[in-house]
């Protein structure tokens, strides 16, 4: 047998040890009665299928279509994105924060992992590991190179730290070129990172 | 506490590294981490600042050693055995061996939309009114608190502008240590980026955190 033995062989009924960990604690509250796996499964299926940053998206492409919109946006953005249907969990509280041609906004939780999963989904790993978090905060430029951004020298850089139960979506600078399009157009071009500010609206074709 | 998560502009942990078309999970077991969660977060044992606080006290070498699931799942099994519903014989045998303290609610699978739906707003009445308004100066204070606190240590004694008044807010630091929600008016404060970093700061940047009011003291 050779000594990597335990790094090659799985078997369909073994499970690294971290699986494992879990798998025992959720048979433990089963067996005690006080979890319904099937209420696991709904939640599960709530963030894979149904929440996530194609809700962001569609608030952004309204904003950018509809004054009167943005403006509620502004001044209202949990009344504002109720009103498309998206509630709940880790967006009880919500502001918008708009990009200007003067001001980039960048989304951070140094000391956790806060997020706005109704619009926006579960966080990415990223988001939540400590390379983010420790710089984001101190050299935002120098992440934004990370993720393929570099904004003018002159352009303020904001960035806003979750520290409380109030959420924070990028609402980003509409791009160029974007004229005539509907809002379903123009919600392909809002990614995920444009919504957190490490990144930017795409371009049309 | 001073804890290995409150990161803000510590060093040395290397580049961001954002993957490329990452998926939702990247292991079975993470689902079930997040759902397991979620729904013993429902016996209504414990708020989302003593989970939070569970979080933080992983001793350090191991909260930078643990992906967020797996941190998540070491906070889970420290507040299950802190409030009864799990023992240490439980976790040791991977299965169940005792009892169990009951909960308030058990999370029923046609449940599951209208709690998510409805999530845990942590906005309360205050009969105060607020002690600063938008534009005040204001110094954040120094301090170093054992327990949970939401005021990171770079933001500590740094002079910055109330920049909105929200609204009272649970506060954690008590709340995470079942001393009641005493709701504070909370404030969004923001800092120049020499008032936070120093020499050698970037100019063009802004930092704001989100205060309760004790965290502020007029500048």
């Amino acid at each position: 047998m050779s000594h990597d033995h335990d790094h090659h062989h799985h078997h369909d009924n073994e499970l690294d040890p971290f699986a494992a960990r879990v798998r025992a604690l959720e048979t433990i509250l089963t067996q005690k009665g006080l979890i319904d796996p099937a209420a696991v499964d709904a939640i599960v299926d709530t963030y894979e299928t149904k929440v996530g940053p194609r809700n962001g998206a569609k608030v952004v492409a309204k904003a950018w279509s509809d004054p009167a919109y943005a403006d509620w946006l502004k001044r209202d953005a949990t009344a504002a994105i109720a009103s498309l249907g998206f509630v709940g969990r880790q967006g009880e509280h919500m502001q918008a924060v708009f990009n200007t041609p003067d001001t980039h906004n960048m989304i951070v939780c140094t000391l956790c992992s806060c997020y706005p999963w109704p619009v926006l989904g579960l966080p990415p790993v990223w988001y939540k590991a400590p390379p983010y978090r420790s710089r984001a905060v101190i050299d935002p430029r120098g992440v934004l190179a990370e993720f393929g951004v570099t904004l003018p020298a002159d352009m303020k850089v904001r960035v806003w730290d979750s520290t409380a139960e109030l959420r924070y979506l990028v609402v980003p600078m509409r791009p160029e070129g974007a004229d005539g399009l509907g809002e379903d157009q123009l919600a392909e071009l809002v990614t995920r990172d444009s919504m957190i500010g490490t990144g930017l609206a795409r371009q049309p074709a | 506490m001073n804890g290995p998560q409150d990161l803000g502009g510590q060093m040395g942990f290397g580049p961001v590294a954002p993957e490329k078309d990452e998926p939702i999970f990247h292991a079975e077991w993470e689902k079930r981490a997040l759902g397991v969660t979620l729904a013993a977060g429902a016996f209504g044992a414990w708020n989302i600042d003593e989970s939070r606080h569970a979080r933080e006290t992983l001793p350090p070498a191991e909260y930078y050693t643990s992906s967020y699931y797996q941190i998540w799942i070491k906070g889970l099994e420290t507040l299950l055995q802190r409030h009864g519903f799990v023992s240490a014989a439980d976790l040791a045998a991977g299965k169940a061996v005792d009892g169990t303290a009951p909960p308030k609610r058990v999370l029923k699978a046609a449940d599951v939309a209208a709690t998510l739906a409805r999530g845990g707003p942590c906005d309360r009445p205050m009969e105060t009114p607020a002690r600063f308004k938008a534009g005040d100066r204001v110094r954040t204070k120094n301090f170093n608190p054992t327990g949970h606190t939401r005021l990171p240590r770079y933001a500590r004694a740094k002079n910055g502008l109330v920049e909105a008044v929200r609204e009272g807010y649970v506060f954690p630091d008590s709340n995470a240590h079942q001393k009641g929600e005493v709701p504070q008016w909370l404030y969004t404060v923001v800092f120049d980026g020499p008032e936070i970093w120093g020499e050698g700061a970037d100019p063009t940047l802004t930092v704001s955190i989100d205060a309760w009011e004790s965290y502020l003291e007029q500048a």
